[in-house]
């Protein structure tokens, strides 16, 4: 063979992807394209890097609070109160209740617990309820969107499913949201299920008007009765051929959705009616310390911060994603 | 030379099928009383401009429509295709009959790789293991002449050319071994060269398998070539039918005639080509009798008024024109 070694990208010249050996290079898979592209989106992996530090966050914080306890978030020291970041224990503290690193790294709230610690548990709420909440609203949103989409012309009496399926989403959407949680976790018993449950099923409504649409559009496209005539079924049809072909925009705006529902929560445990108190979440820490603004200024700019860089962080790589799903933004981006 | 006379039993047998669209403007029939016979291994050309219903009395067989069959029974072997339930149907399509599209670009799944969607096709209809399906889907890329087979396999639909993407269009029909093929214009979308290798390669699978073809096309000269038989069809009508040679020797329809005498000949350096004058009635305002008549040269008397049956003219051609009509035809018409 006197083919030269040539190694590198030569499927972008228009020429068959062969490597120096005349061999077909193995082909980049869509998720491969779509990596590379966002990789040069520094600020979405600035944000990709919060979040897989929240992730670890909250996962340590689960662990350390409440499996093996070595932060205890509801350890109340009284002479120990508001005390600031980094301050060392009194003399007056036990042995038994002296905090783990031997100081108080995000200092102390009025009834002297460890804000570190009830931080830490913090993040694993703020996560789970963002990431359960936008799972069930996925669901419920995809499944509505899915069949307006796809058997929206199908009749069911005088009207289309079409009609009826996006007139319940129209009505959805003009509720006052907030207040409808409000009222509902009124009446329900305050946990944190509850809280997931009712931001899901309150917030599913752009999801389903994406995916309606992707559908309508892809239902039409001839790789669906090419599918159809190779005696597919509708079910296979719409769940291997259709959905990953609706998923980007879907994914997209899921990420931004956890966003939402992390705020949401936030502002349910502020006023009161989210977690129940002696459980920690960011929301009611910055709630508790919102009499101490002056006196103990971190009660509020610690979760308060960390609300906004995770929110932040979620929002970045929504765009980011929505960027690099794109082609024709693709190629700015690369640019 | 089998063609010219349609075998005792037919695979596939259509009478009587009438396709109507529903519009705002009301009903609008788009296929008005087609008979089609395909026998086994049979190949027949379905012909006729766009818009004359080839297509949609295709997608009847498949029961793909988004039209409605309104009248008319489509039999393929002995199962009545219209009466069988929605599982049922999904069991014959890509299984018993394959079809091949216009339009491989956009017929394939983007998000899907091609060896993945073969296999699918392989696992629903011969309950394949997944080791097995892949195996079989790099043999039938192999077969329909895809190189490097396996490394194909695991590509994505947008790094094959279009010749590539309809080759593995025609693995996918052909993987279950159908009795029947329908192949929609499968070189339409196709560059000049590219559309003879695909043509050559349903020829010889063809041959292989023993299944009869349906090719709908609107490209006489590639009926010329692989074609036995040849249905004409004309605003939803089939207005004759025959076998090859007769078709194109022996034409008997003027519509046939006029669309062979539009075809460009090399040894002909004549100026202009022939042109059909006129064009296709809209289907909502096709007149009682012959839906050609306005465009046709030798129109008389009973052409606007009366509709004409096919008549036989040799065994196994017959044309729908009067001309051939031994009660009604002129003697003054030339009818060669």
């Amino acid at each position: 063979m006197t083919v030269p070694a040539t190694p590198g990208r030569r499927a972008e010249a228009g020429v068959l992807p062969l490597d120096g050996a005349g061999v077909l290079v193995p082909a980049e898979t869509p998720f491969r394209q779509v990596w590379r592209s966002f990789r040069k989106d520094r600020l979405a992996m600035a944000g990709l890097v919060v979040l897989a530090a929240l992730l670890m966050l909250a996962v340590l914080g689960k662990l350390f609070t409440e499996w093996w306890v070595l932060f205890d978030p509801a350890t109340v020291r009284l002479p120990d109160k508001l005390r600031p970041p980094f301050s060392i224990p009194s003399s007056s503290i036990g042995k038994e209740l002296w905090p783990t690193l031997g100081l108080y790294p995000f200092g102390t709230d009025e009834l002297g617990r460890n804000v570190f610690a009830r931080m830490l548990q913090g993040s694993f709420v703020s996560l789970s309820v963002g990431v359960v909440a936008v799972s069930i609203s996925l669901i419920i949103g995809i499944t509505v969107g899915g069949v307006a989409g796809f058997y929206g012309q199908r009749k069911l009496g005088f009207v289309s499913v079409d009609t009826l399926l996006m007139r319940v989403t129209d009505v959805a959407v003009c509720f006052p949201t907030f207040f409808l949680i409000l009222t509902v976790v009124a009446l329900l018993p305050p946990n944190i299920y509850n809280i997931m449950i009712v931001i899901g099923i309150t917030s599913w409504m752009g999801t389903a008007r994406f995916v309606r649409a992707e559908f309508m559009a892809l239902r039409e496209q001839d790789f669906v009765t090419a599918a159809r005539a190779l005696g597919l079924s509708e079910g296979r049809i719409i769940f291997r051929h259709l959905m990953p072909n609706a998923m980007a925009p879907v994914l997209v705006s899921a990420t931004i959705d956890v966003a939402h529902a992390i705020l949401t929560e936030s502002a349910l445990s502020f006023l009161g009616f989210g977690v129940r108190p002696p459980f920690a979440t960011w929301g009611n820490i910055l709630a508790d310390g919102r009499s101490y603004i002056f006196d103990a200024p971190w009660l509020f700019i610690l979760p308060g911060g960390a609300i906004l860089v995770v929110v932040l962080a979620f929002n970045l790589v929504g765009e980011g994603l929505r960027d690099a799903m794109n082609p024709k933004l693709r190629r700015r981006a690369s640019g | 030379m089998s063609g010219a006379e349609p075998q005792a039993t037919p695979l596939l047998s259509i009478r009587g099928l009438r396709v109507d669209f529903a519009t705002d403007a009301g009903s609008v029939p788009a296929v008005r009383g087609v008979d089609l016979d395909i026998g086994i291994s049979e190949t027949v050309a379905l012909v006729g401009e766009s818009g004359c219903g080839k297509s949609v009395t295709a997608m009847s067989v498949m029961r793909l429509l988004t039209g409605r069959i309104s009248a008319g029974s489509i039999r393929f072997g002995n199962t009545e295709l219209q009466s069988l339930s929605e599982p049922e149907m999904r069991r014959i399509r890509g299984a018993q009959i394959g079809m091949v599209f216009q339009e491989p670009m956009t017929s394939l799944n983007p998000v899907l790789t091609i060896g993945k969607q073969i296999e699918e096709v392989l696992t629903l209809h011969q309950r394949l293991t997944s080791s097995a399906a892949r195996a079989h889907a790099v043999e039938l890329l192999k077969r329909v002449g895809i190189p490097s087979a396996e490394r194909r396999a695991s590509q994505y639909p947008h790094e094959l050319s279009g010749g590539m993407k309809q080759r593995v269009m025609i693995a996918m029909a052909i993987s279950c071994r159908p009795k029947l093929l329908i192949a929609d214009e499968p070189t339409t979308a196709l560059d000049v060269t590219i559309q003879a290798q695909i043509m050559d390669l349903l020829g010889s699978l063809q041959q292989e398998l023993g299944m009869a073809v349906l090719l709908i096309t609107h490209d006489l000269g590639v009926v010329a070539h692989f074609a036995e038989r040849v249905a004409v069809m004309y605003a939803g009508k089939i207005v004759e039918q025959g076998a090859v040679r007769d078709i194109f020797k022996r034409a008997a329809h003027p519509y046939t005639r006029a669309l062979l005498a539009a075809l460009p000949d090399p040894l002909r350096t004549a100026a202009r080509l022939e042109a059909i004058p006129g064009r296709v009635p809209l289907p909502r305002m096709l007149p009682a009798g012959c839906a050609f008549c306005a465009r046709c040269k030798h129109v008389f008397e009973p052409c606007p008024g009366v509709l004409p049956e096919l008549f036989p003219i040799a065994p196994g051609h017959s044309a729908a024109c009067f001309l051939h009509d031994p009660r009604r035809a002129p003697s003054n018409v030339p009818c060669q």
